[in-house]
């Protein structure tokens, strides 16, 4: 199960796209500046010239902004992404046949276009499957023409819980002089987020520090804490989550390793009332013959059939859990591995043993005539 | 000849008695304390007694005369604080549990007062117990056979609850019996039951010594019981005080129990030691 979390979240951001580092605004550390200095498109411009960042490939950028978004069917309050046209390749976001992403002339243009996640669609249109590529939707209170459909995605971006498909992206032109106001002070405009990706894999490090040096240049930052924009490594990011679910696996185990010890002592505690009410019964067996190990094993093998029916219960109870678990939340696939089966029942029958071998030490140690005098 | 064999068994000579009968069981000077803190109990005091193949025995002796205490040696189920236990010419008073658990299944069938049945198991099942732990195979057939032989074949689904008391001291029997052991022993087997049950209990015991030869030895309070055997042994403070032979046994179900009083004066006559009557019980 902890593993079944982590192969999920890794899954979850390899879709994110390769070699790519986020920069976005955010406030400084230090209480010595308290403006956040917007990125500017004519920061991204210079980062793109190879002389001031040689590591640095390609760079989409976006800018978000709130918009009431009015279709047929229905309307909705949503945050618009404006991207640059390269946006689709970097972040790999495929669109539906019959549509296109938002092309080089739509940014020129700053056209009046949209592209909807399926959620979307299905909110202003009243059915995730219809195709509404050509028809207007009025973005707050303008006439848009939607140009195609995104690919229906399981989940994605860096909000996990977030709805992928909940999402409309336009030209960022569009959105940058459309829809807001976003100028800088160098007369450029606002970009909110930029997604860098470098020349190669090799040069993640070097990208990163380019564009913290021309930044800290370009806001007048002298000390690290003043820093009003973050850059964020895509490995970085998985390393960290991995802690996470490191974490998790070591929390989800100590969870584990108390209960067998609880279980395990539980066992103890039936057999040792079992064998006390039994001692009869125990006098009895040696009477008439039985030996150390012949009463030994008896109640070995009672405790290991308790512990495994215990085990099974256990195991039915998991799947019950991950097939309620996958009901909940559809994207997540939780399988009862028939390792985890197989371990399980192993461990069961070693709590079995385990725990039941003072017990059933104990019966078999008793003297004939003491267990049968017992009262 | 085979004299280097006896002295393993510490130059021990096996009984045998004016018939030419061999000794099954051969105690001697056998004694039991036993310790409660600082207080010592005697059970036992020295004990020797020689019974031999075939015979048909009860112990008798007033509360706390050490009776049980003699039956759980013989049975190993306990062993001696001192002396010798010879059985069937084995010296067992110094074997290990183990080897113990082996005397117990093959060579002694016991029988109590309590009849201590497993709860929740058929007739056929506890029967078959000492056969399981004998290693013994056609386990069913013999088990079955064995509760036939106790007039008992209809019963072998039956669990205890289902059955009367005889009855579960009947199956008991069985239990003690399937193994074709040497002897069985018995303390108070009819202490728990009826005289109509306890009569049918000593009918079968009287049938298994007469057909099968089978050693009984069993304990018993109640003197017309004891009349149904043909030697008595009395015990006393740990001690045997009388051993006499039952010149004319009764024959169980034949003979119509006596009041108490008379039955008592019979045997106290038949067995006369000098002693007083409230000795037997
Ligand atoms: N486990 C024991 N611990 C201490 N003393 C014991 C134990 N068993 C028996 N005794 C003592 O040993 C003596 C003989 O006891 P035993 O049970 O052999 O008598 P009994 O002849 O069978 O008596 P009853 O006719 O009442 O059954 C008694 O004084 C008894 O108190
Ligand atoms: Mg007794």
């Amino acid at each position: 199960m902890g593993r079944g979390v982590e192969d999920f979240i890794a899954s979850e951001f390899e879709g994110l796209g390769s070699n790519l580092l986020f920069v976005f605004s955010s406030p400084p550390e230090s209480e010595t500046r308290v403006t956040i200095q917007p990125i500017s498109t004519n920061e991204v411009d210079d980062l793109l010239n190879p002389r001031i960042a040689p590591s640095i490939g390609t760079i989409a950028t976006e800018t978000i902004v709130g918009a009431q978004l009015v279709g047929p069917q229905g309307s909705a309050q949503v945050a618009i992404s404006g991207v640059s046209a390269n946006y689709g390749e970097v972040r790999a976001r495929p669109v539906l046949p019959g549509g296109a992403f938002i092309s080089q002339g739509d940014v020129d243009a700053a056209a009046r276009v949209v592209l909807l996640g399926t959620t979307v669609v299905e909110t202003l249109f009243g059915d995730k499957s219809y195709n509404p590529v050509g028809e207007d939707i009025r973005v707050n209170n303008r006439s848009f023409t939607v140009i195609g459909v995104l690919e229906e995605q399981e989940s994605g971006g860096l909000g996990i819980l977030d709805d992928a498909n909940n999402v409309v992206f336009a030209p960022i032109t569009t959105v940058q002089t459309r829809l807001s106001q976003a100028r800088t002070r160098d007369g450029g405009y606002r970009v909110d987020v930029m997604h860098v990706q470098a020349v190669n894999e090799e040069s993640m490090d070097a990208a990163a520090l380019e564009i913290e040096t021309y930044l800290n240049d370009a806001h007048g930052i002298e000390f690290q804490g003043e820093q009003d924009f973050s850059i964020i490594n895509q490995a970085d990011l998985l390393t960290s989550l991995g802690q996470i679910t490191g974490v998790l696996t070591i929390f989800l185990s100590m969870i584990a390793g108390i209960s067998l010890l609880v279980g395990g002592i539980g066992i103890m505690n039936i057999m040792l009332v079992s064998v006390t009410e039994r001692t009869r019964e125990i006098g009895l067996r040696k009477a008439v013959g039985a030996r150390f190990g012949d009463v030994l094993g008896q109640f070995l093998i009672e405790s290991v059939v308790l512990s495994l029916v215990g085990g099974i219960l256990g195991i039915m109870l998991g799947w019950l859990a991950s097939v309620i678990g996958e009901l909940a939340v559809p994207t997540l696939t939780l399988t009862l591995t028939s390792d985890a089966v197989i371990l399980a029942t192993g461990v069961s029958a070693f709590v079995g043993i385990f725990f039941g071998l003072y017990p059933a030490v104990r019966a078999a140690r008793m003297k004939p005539i003491d267990a049968l005098r017992f009262e | 000849m085979f004299g280097f064999l006896k002295s393993k068994n510490g130059a021990h000579e096996r009984p045998v008695d004016a018939q030419g009968r061999h000794a099954v069981i051969d105690i001697r000077r056998v004694a039991k304390v036993y310790k409660m803190g600082d207080i010592e109990v005697h059970a036992l005091r020295g004990v020797d007694v020689q019974i031999y193949e075939g015979d048909f025995i009860s112990i008798m002796g007033p509360s706390g005369s050490g009776k049980s205490t003699l039956m759980n040696i013989l049975g190993c189920l306990d062993q001696p604080s001192q002396g010798e236990y010879y059985l069937d010419g084995e010296n067992v008073s110094k074997l290990s549990e183990g080897d113990l658990a082996r005397v117990r299944n093959k060579k002694i069938g016991f029988v109590f007062q309590s009849f201590n049945l497993l709860k929740r198991t058929s007739a056929l099942r506890q029967v078959e117990l000492p056969l399981i732990y004998g290693g013994a195979g056609g386990r069913a057939k013999r088990a079955a056979a064995a509760l036939e032989s106790v007039g008992l074949g209809n019963r072998l689904d039956h669990l205890p609850s289902e059955l009367s008391g005889g009855q579960q001291q009947r199956v008991a029997i069985a239990r003690a019996l399937v193994n074709e052991p040497a002897m069985i022993l018995a303390d108070e087997p009819t202490g728990n039951l009826d005289s109509r049950s306890g009569s049918e209990v000593m009918q079968i015991f009287q049938r298994l010594n007469r057909e099968q030869g089978i050693t009984v030895v069993f304990v018993t309070h109640d003197p017309w019981i004891a009349r149904h055997t043909r030697r008595i042994i009395m015990l006393r403070d740990g001690l045997v005080i009388a051993d006499r032979e039952i010149a004319h046994p009764l024959v169980a179900g034949e003979a119509e129990r006596p009041s108490e009083a008379d039955e008592m004066e019979t045997l106290f006559k038949e067995t006369y030691y000098g002693g007083k009557k409230d000795e037997y019980n």
